[in-house]
């Protein structure tokens, strides 16, 4: 019987899971996917918001602020990247100029540190590269960019660490209230908990409506980038927004954690797992991109990709299921959903607390984690490092500079990656220019190496993203 | 302090370090990335190679154990499985970073570097192929390296977008594993690749080229299903009303290569944007790092092994004149410094500039034209005054042109610029 069960490990999912393993609980998370942050956790702008946008009041708000001041901590303790780069909002006719003025005051209120209104002169004296229409913009020092994916392992590696277990590659498929809690069915067996807490994102009113009636729908919606080469990562120094519509927080480009710019999203309605991208969808973001930044060479793209947003309502929907007793919903975390997590996992054990979970904390909570960043070294470390473990003077990864210590770590680390991907999410390997072109056949051959996956099985992401066919006729043995 | 070292030991790099070693060099170290000598072409087990230089047709890894044994005798200091992470330092004292297991990370000093890195393939995402991301989308070099290197074929009904050799050479080798080839899809109305290509490993194997059409999309959740083949106008649009479905479980992308230059970007090579090469002089050295060379596909990328080894002789014996006869002290040259620039027809040419001053007495300039011609002549310029011209029945960018400059004619001519460039002959 397991104090509480977590359905999906998105970085809500893994926030959640982090805050309960500070306390003397059995807790466990419940994974569809092959690892964790594979739905919208790692397709997103990256941004931890100040906190401007959401109306003063809500949930949202409250959660953003908190969030953020939340996310800078545990991604300093947790060693995850984080720039406080701070953000813009353009004001690109005197029509958005009442438009802005009203995000300062909802920053006002909402206590975000910080903002100010600057002249588009100001603006482009911080950003030079903005188009010549600027005419005023709103400054928010605490925005910042993220490794959002980072975060969320960084969350769940450290929850694992502290007990809690991580079943990954199972399903939910129905769940029954009991005399004491709920029976949880899943296609790796049954699972008993007193409390189930609903952290499936685009899932999260399916997962709902298996527990509850109906209380709320997902409307997923997709947005697509594009993710630019290094050469284009100077492009912006801070996070360039438009001002929002209906449809979302508009267009944006901005640096990412990893050197390169990001330029997106759009929205349309799609469904939960339609991640694909279409050719008038990143000719929208492109047009939409170039009148914040002109300049911007899309020649230099390495990837496009969408991810799906969780959207509900106006708000979070973080709540006790009616009807029934002890299912949480921690869901429609659209964004900013992102910078809220942290925020809502510890507003969720509040929410347990107060329904009568006792809360003893462990005494040997572990709550830092480190990682080695090769590239990142001055020669003088990296020299010592090679000389404590030659792994590290081998490297794999040419474009990011990722050395086979480095995916050794991950192969051996609190939650193993079972793929390219999941070596990329970790290492950085396969991230940069050629995009795992080099290294690709390289990491396939250390994960059969070191964790027994037969080169045959070796995936490239999620269950059935197989990567070779078969041997060729002279055979693997014989080359 | 070495005098030379030479970055990369795939054919451009054997020939250069080879060559300066000759030429008298003997403190030249050459460091390599992966655990052999030869580069790419180990991976390259066609054959093909060597049939200008050799005059006989060799595979890719006899073409490279060729020069590979050749160094052997010299004593030329290798070090394999380094990977070099900077270039830094002034001429005559360049500093190489670099980093192996077995030497840990280590800043070697030289007075010449050549640069002979290679290139890379482009990508998806350099072209945007619109669709879902699943498994099975590789470059046709990743492929090439699964199937012929790990013994391991990516898929069994496959698609080739590009028709560039790589690609083209692929789908013979896939359709030699058992795998079905379905289309060589290619964005422009003439191939990418050599001609013998294009009759050897497609219409040998009755494999379809369909010329101006591309990959609109491609479906399939967690691996390729499908890809969506259209159609593109003169302005290479897809048509709609145009699409072939392709049931497929992999698609191959021969888009081009990139020649890779993060290292010279980084150590602040002067860089030519239509090559994605550092701009170099008659002599392969950078225009604007002193003692710095560059040769083979880092500065360009070819087509033939063959025209790389030639021109990285000519680097490894340039780095080797200019540590013998101190050109650091003399970095900024002496004498007029002419660029070479692409004409009308023309889409780059390289060397980006000459030195009459520093000329041998002739000078190979190489550049591919921006179009296919029919019966066509090559004008070679100085100044604005014709200074000679060569006729050809035809010439496609798929396959590199080279013509010599006599230094004779340059001189004669003194003029301030070098100019290529392609004419149509009018048919008689």
């Amino acid at each position: 019987m397991y104090d509480v069960l977590i359905i999906g490990c998105g970085v809500v999912g893994a926030a959640t899971a982090f805050q309960l393993s500070k306390y003397q609980l059995k807790t466990a998370v419940l994974e569809r996917e092959n690892d964790v942050a594979m739905g919208t956790t790692k397709a997103n702008s990256a941004i931890l918001h100040a906190g401007y946008d959401p109306r003063p009041g809500t949930l949202m708000a409250k959660l953003n602020v908190r969030g953020a001041a939340l996310a800078a901590e545990l991604c300093s303790a947790l060693d995850v990247p984080r720039e406080q780069v701070g953000s813009l909002v353009l004001a690109l006719s005197e029509e958005d100029l009442p438009k802005i003025q009203e995000l300062y005051r909802r920053g006002i209120a909402n206590g975000v540190p910080g903002v100010q209104l600057l002249s588009g002169e100001e603006a482009k004296a911080m950003e030079p590269n903005l188009a010549p229409e600027v005419c005023g913009a709103l400054y928010a020092p605490t925005a910042a960019i993220c490794s959002p994916w980072e975060l969320c392992l960084a969350l769940a590696e450290t929850a694992v660490r502290n007990g809690v277990e991580l079943h990954l590659e199972t399903a939910v498929q129905g769940m029954q209230q009991t005399e004491n809690g709920w029976t949880v069915q899943t296609n790796q067996g049954d699972f008993q908990a007193k409390y189930v807490i609903n952290a499936a994102g685009t899932d999260a009113a399916a997962v709902h409506d298996m527990a509850a009636p109906h209380a709320f729908d997902i409307a997923p919606s997709s947005g697509q980038y594009w993710l630019l080469d290094k050469s284009e990562g100077d492009r912006v120094s801070h996070v360039i927004f438009q001002v929002p519509s209906a449809a979302g927080k508009g267009v944006l480009v901005a640096p990412t954690v990893h050197g390169n710019l990001i330029v997106g999203p759009d929205a349309r309605a799609t469904g939960p797992h339609d991640t694909s991208v279409t050719a008038a969808g990143l000719a929208y973001v492109q047009s939409c991109a170039r009148r914040s930044v002109p300049s911007i060479d899309f020649r230099a793209n390495i990837r496009n990709f969408a991810g799906v947003r969780a959207k509900s309502g106006e708000d979070f929907i973080l709540q006790w299921a009616d009807d029934v007793r002890g299912f949480l919903d921690l869901a429609g975390t659209a964004s900013p959903g992102l910078t809220a997590a942290t925020a809502i996992g510890e507003y969720a054990v509040e929410l347990l607390q107060q329904d009568g979970l006792a809360l003893q904390p462990k005494e040997n909570f572990i709550c830092a984690r480190h990682r080695v960043r090769f590239k990142e070294l001055p020669p003088e470390d990296r020299a010592a490092l090679v000389q404590g473990n030659p792994a590290y003077g081998k490297v794999i990864c040419r474009c990011e500079t990722v050395t086979e210590g480095e995916i050794l770590d991950a192969l051996h680390g609190p939650i193993p990656p079972r793929s390219l991907d999941g070596v990329k999410r970790r290492t950085n390997a396969g991230m940069g220019r050629c995009q795992g072109g080099f290294c690709g056949p390289r990491v396939a051959e250390l994960l059969h190496r070191e964790l027994g996956i037969p080169l045959g099985e070796v995936l490239q992401d999620q269950a059935g993203s197989w990567l070779l066919r078969r041997e060729t006729k002279g055979g693997a043995a014989h080359v | 302090m070495y005098d030379c070292i030479v970055i990369g030991g795939g054919p451009a790099g054997l020939a250069a370090a080879s060559a300066a070693w000759e030429q008298g060099l003997r403190k030249i170290l050459l460091a390599e990335r992966d655990v052999e000598l030869g580069g790419i072409l180990n991976q390259c087990i066609h054959n093909g190679f060597g049939l200008h230089y050799f005059k006989e047709e060799l595979t890719g890894p006899e073409y490279a154990a060729r020069f590979a044994e050749k160094l052997r005798e010299t004593g030329v200091e290798v070090r394999m499985d380094t990977m070099v992470l900077d270039l830094k330092g002034a001429p005559g004292r360049r500093e190489v970073h670099m980093v192996s297991r077995d030497k840990g990370y280590c800043i070697e000093e030289a007075r010449s570097v050549i640069l002979a890195m290679g290139c890379r393939e482009r990508t998806r995402g350099a072209i945007s192929i619109p669709g879902t991301r699943p498994a099975g989308v590789f470059t046709a070099g990743a492929a090439q390296r699964y199937v012929n290197m790990e013994g391991w074929l990516p898929g069994e009904r496959i698609v080739i977008l590009g028709s560039g050799d790589i690609g083209l050479i692929m789908a013979r080798r896939l359709t030699l594993e058992g795998a079905k080839v379905l289309a060589c899809v290619e964005l422009m109305p003439y191939s990418g690749g050599l001609t013998r290509n294009i009759v050897q490993c497609l219409q040998d194997y009755n494999i379809p080229l369909y010329l101006s059409h591309t990959v609109t999309e491609i479906r399939g959740k967690d691996r390729v299903e499908q890809v969506v083949v259209s159609q593109v106008d003169g302005r290479r649009n897809p048509i709609p009303g145009t699409e072939m479905v392709f049931d497929c479980d992999t698609l191959l992308l021969s888009v081009g290569l990139i020649p890779e230059n993060e290292l010279s970007r980084q150590a602040g090579a002067e860089m030519d944007p239509r090559t994605n090469g550092p701009r170099v002089a008659e002599n392969m050295e950078s225009i604007s790092l002193s003692g710095v060379f560059a040769c083979g596909n880092v500065a360009h990328v070819h087509d033939l092994v063959d025209f790389v080894t030639e021109e990285s002789l000519r680097a490894g014996a340039a780095a080797a004149h200019y540590v013998q006869s101190q050109g650091w002290e003399s970095a900024d040259g002496e004498g007029p410094v002419l660029p070479v620039q692409p004409g009308p027809g023309v889409s780059y040419v390289l060397p980006q500039a000459v030195r009459p001053a520093e000329m041998d007495k002739t000078c190979t300039l190489s550049f591919r034209v921006s179009q296919v011609f029919g019966p066509c002549k090559i004008i070679l310029k100085a100044g604005e005054a014709q200074i000679a011209s060569f006729p050809r029945e035809r010439l496609a960018p798929g396959e590199m042109e080279r013509i010599p400059l006599p230094k004779v004619l340059l001189e004669r001519a003194q003029a301030q610029s070098v100019s290529v460039s392609v004419e149509e002959v009018s048919a008689q």
